[in-house]
């Protein structure tokens, strides 16, 4: 039941997002070091020793991504993944709202990690209070001479805009928001080729999710070895956990990676409401297969969860008590994904659709048993056959809720279908099953 | 977005049906209309024949400066141009296009794609209600439904009222934006008194928004979220609370005497697959 702090150390400090206190406790020592007194080889090789690995989804090595940007001359472009839709996410929004300058300090270090000249923080647009702030922070920067032309009078030049999306879950996925960042529908691109090698404008793209950007500091601050300490295994480094739905205290809890999934649930969120049990939680966003009871003792990584059959994600972990009945929430989930899905490729575009309408049969008592098989099997269609993985992220989830849950699938269709026939039934007392209508008039 | 191509009919407000539903995939209004073939399309609007207000120029054209490729201000430029018009109507877009120098066809493609975007003037200001994952368990459904019914009880002119995705404020579920300003949790009964206000100019909930002076949620202090009674305990945070201007003290081991639920050793579910697969197939 501990929180451990570094990313949040501050973050209750009153006018944190200003540079003058940001800088008072330390703020932008990081980039001097790394623009004085490093070189970029030093930047990236200590981001990589560091073992951070992306906090927006994929979990991929940062430092790894950052050396495959081509070395040499050219325009080169870092963007900041701060979209933030995944359901239950909301870990950036408190970075970027109460210390927005350790942001800009990341993007800094970051774009002398990837030679990047020009960089461009996505906001999703719903986000206006933060991307205000932000505004504000990168203005203060500038002024201060953090950003711009030859920064501290080293060799690094270094951009930076705030961009704002319109409203987009695909827009988080990284190529879409390369799409909308250049003006476009927020269509995702084909891959390969890697934002690395063709991203933004056809340039290398360095692509991180704000929470990875803001690490990024801490570790050239304190050293790879330092940070290394934190976390178990692979998963290095303290994960800022959205803690969200049926739990007595949602929020957002700084640990280190490695504790049990227990302890953020029950120690840090206070656990479903007194006298209900857990019945399943998504352990990384609305996107990662539910994992049930069993699975609390485990410790929070990336492995663990990948082994587990389900992901880390965004670090956002939604709880639903045993009072919730679970195909209105497939349904809402599906109908999440039906509405966000671009429609370029067909699986998603289809597949979300099919599920939606299969789900709010069983839903309505429409559904047969057959439907349960045809809602399995589009799932299997969709999984691994989408340009993206936005297809995936719901049949996923759709398709593990359906493993663990079978029974109440279909006593809820059971349910549902006769509740149906009841309410059909015309003139029947009360409606009470087995009542005999009264005799009319011949 | 699939599902939401709007009529290039100008003036035509939506159904209520079609308005921010989530349920049914609506059938926007002029679907079922034959495309005018005997039409040429529109083309690049000659500059000196559409009339732009000042601000609206110089926000398109500032925003153009600050990309190396000037289509990027697409849509920043298409929000400046719904700030002003209500939404982006037919004349927002041709004005947008006539500073930029594209077709109004192509940002129209763009104005449809994007949920904040409004291609029917639903009103100039929008209260998102969300009812995402987070939210549906926390009784969102309900919360949009008698805010829908104060609005159509009240009469909410000039503001866009819709169900919205997760939006990003799970830990104050269930949630509302009003132009932004996030408010929550809010319940059933306070949807007569937002609405109200809404219609009065005030501000709603003075207080209760995420980012107003002193917020705090209900629970921070060791209350529980509302209606999930019961006495939680304050979690204690790290000693080492304000560690990262002092590195060494975070050093010091995370927490004292053992730990009440003790981490077991991971073991892999599946012992056929003990190998971690790498998470993404970048090259
Ligand atoms: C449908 C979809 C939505 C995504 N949304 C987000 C998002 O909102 N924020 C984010 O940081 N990453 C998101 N991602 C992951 C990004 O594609 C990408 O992996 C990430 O930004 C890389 O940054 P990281 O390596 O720092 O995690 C999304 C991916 C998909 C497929
Ligand atoms: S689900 Fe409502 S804010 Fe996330």
């Amino acid at each position: 039941m501990t929180e451990t702090r570094v990313l949040l150390a501050n973050i209750d400090e009153p006018d944190l997002n200003t540079i003058a206190v940001y800088e008072r406790l330390g703020g932008y020592r990081a980039m001097r070091k790394a623009l004085l007194e490093m070189s970029a080889e030093d930047v990236l090789h200590e981001l990589g020793e560091s073992g951070l690995r992306g906090r927006g989804g994929a979990g991929f090595s940062m430092g790894k991504k950052a050396s495959f940007i081509p070395k040499g001359a050219m325009d080169k472009y870092l963007c900041c993944n701060a979209d933030e839709s995944e359901p239950g996410t909301f870990k950036d929004r408190l970075l970027m709202q109460k210390n927005p300058h350790l942001l800009v300090e990341g993007c800094i270090i970051g774009s002398i990690a990837a030679g990047a000249n020009k960089g461009f923080i996505f906001i999703r647009g719903e986000y206006s209070v933060q991307a205000d702030i932000l505004e504000d922070a990168v203005a203060e920067a500038y002024e201060k001479g953090y950003l711009g032309e030859r920064i501290l009078d080293s060799g690094h030049t270094f951009d930076l805009v705030v961009h704002r999306g319109q409203g987009a879950y695909i827009c988080g996925e990284e190529t879409g928001l390369l799409d909308a960042l250049e003006g476009k529908r927020g269509n995702p691109r084909l891959k390969p080729p890697f934002p690395a090698n063709q991203g933004l404008y056809q340039g290398p793209t360095l692509i991180n999710n704000v929470e990875t950007l803001c690490n990024a500091p801490i570790i050239i601050d304190h050293g790879a070895d330092w940070y290394r300490k934190f976390g178990e295994g692979n998963s290095t480094g303290t994960k800022i956990v959205s803690v969200s739905g049926n739990v007595q205290r949602p929020g957002n809890f700084e640990v280190e990676l490695g504790v049990t999934v227990r302890e953020l649930i029950y120690g840090l969120a206070g656990g479903p409401p007194e006298g209900r049990e857990l019945k399943c939680f998504f352990p990384g966003g609305s996107s990662a297969p539910v994992l049930t009871k069993e699975h609390l003792d485990l410790p929070y990584t990336f492995e663990a969860m990948a082994q587990a059959g389900s992901m880390l994600g965004s670090g956002a972990i939604i709880v639903v008590d045993e009072s919730e009945p679970l195909v209105p929430l497939a349904l809402r989930l599906a109908e999440f994904y039906r509405h966000e899905s671009c429609g370029k490729c067909v699986p998603c575009r289809e597949g979300t659709n099919w599920t939606v309408k299969v789900l709010e049969r069983v839903d309505e008592g429409e559904g047969t048993p057959m439907d349960l098989e045809i809602l399995e099997q589009v799932q299997g269609n969709i999984i691994g056959n989408c340009l993206c993985v936005l297809g995936d992220s719901m049949a996923m989830p759709v398709a593990s809720m359906l493993t663990h849950f079978r029974e109440e699938f279909e006593q809820h269709m059971e349910e549902a279908r006769l509740a149906r026939d009841l309410e059909e039934l015309p003139a029947m007392g009360a409606g009470e099953l087995g009542a005999v209508p009264e005799a009319g008039p011949v | 977005m699939t599902d939401e191509r709007h009529s290039s009919v100008a003036g035509q407000p939506a159904t209520s049906d079609t308005a921010g539903a989530l349920h049914s995939v609506p059938l926007p209004p002029g679907w079922d209309e034959a495309v005018r073939l005997d039409e040429d399309p529109a083309t690049i609007p000659d500059p000196a024949s559409v009339e732009v207000p000042a601000e609206l120029r110089a926000e398109v054209e500032r925003r153009m400066a600050m990309y190396p490729e000037h289509h990027s201000a697409v849509l920043p430029a298409l929000a400046a141009a719904q700030q002003v018009h209500g939404w982006c109507s037919p004349e927002a877009i041709e004005q947008v296009a006539a500073v930029m120098q594209v077709t109004p066809a192509y940002l129209s493609s763009v104005a449809t794609f994007y949920d904040m975007l409004r291609t029917q003037p639903l009103g100039s200001h929008y209260l998102y209600v969300c009812t995402g994952v987070a939210c549906h368990l926390r009784n969102a459904k309900a919360v949009y439904e008698s805010i829908e019914a104060q609005a159509g009880e009240q009469g909410l002119e000039d503001w866009e009222v819709r169900e919205f995705e997760c939006l990003g404020a799970c830990d104050m579920a269930p949630m509302a934006s009003i132009d932004g300003r996030f408010i929550g949790p809010i319940e059933e009964g306070d949807a007569g008194e937002l609405v109200t206000a809404l219609n009065e100019g005030r501000q709603p909930f003075p207080g209760r928004g995420l980012s107003d002076p002193g917020f705090r949620l209900p629970w921070a202090d060791g209350g529980a979220a509302p209606d999930r009674p019961g006495p939680p305990e304050q979690p204690d945070v790290h000693p080492a609370g304000g560690t990262w201007k002092d590195a060494e003290v975070l050093d010091m081991p995370p927490a004292e005497g053992p730990s009440p639920h003790p981490r077991p050793l991971l073991k892999p579910l599946d012992p056929g697959t003990s190998e971690v697969p790498e998470p993404d197939e970048e090259p």
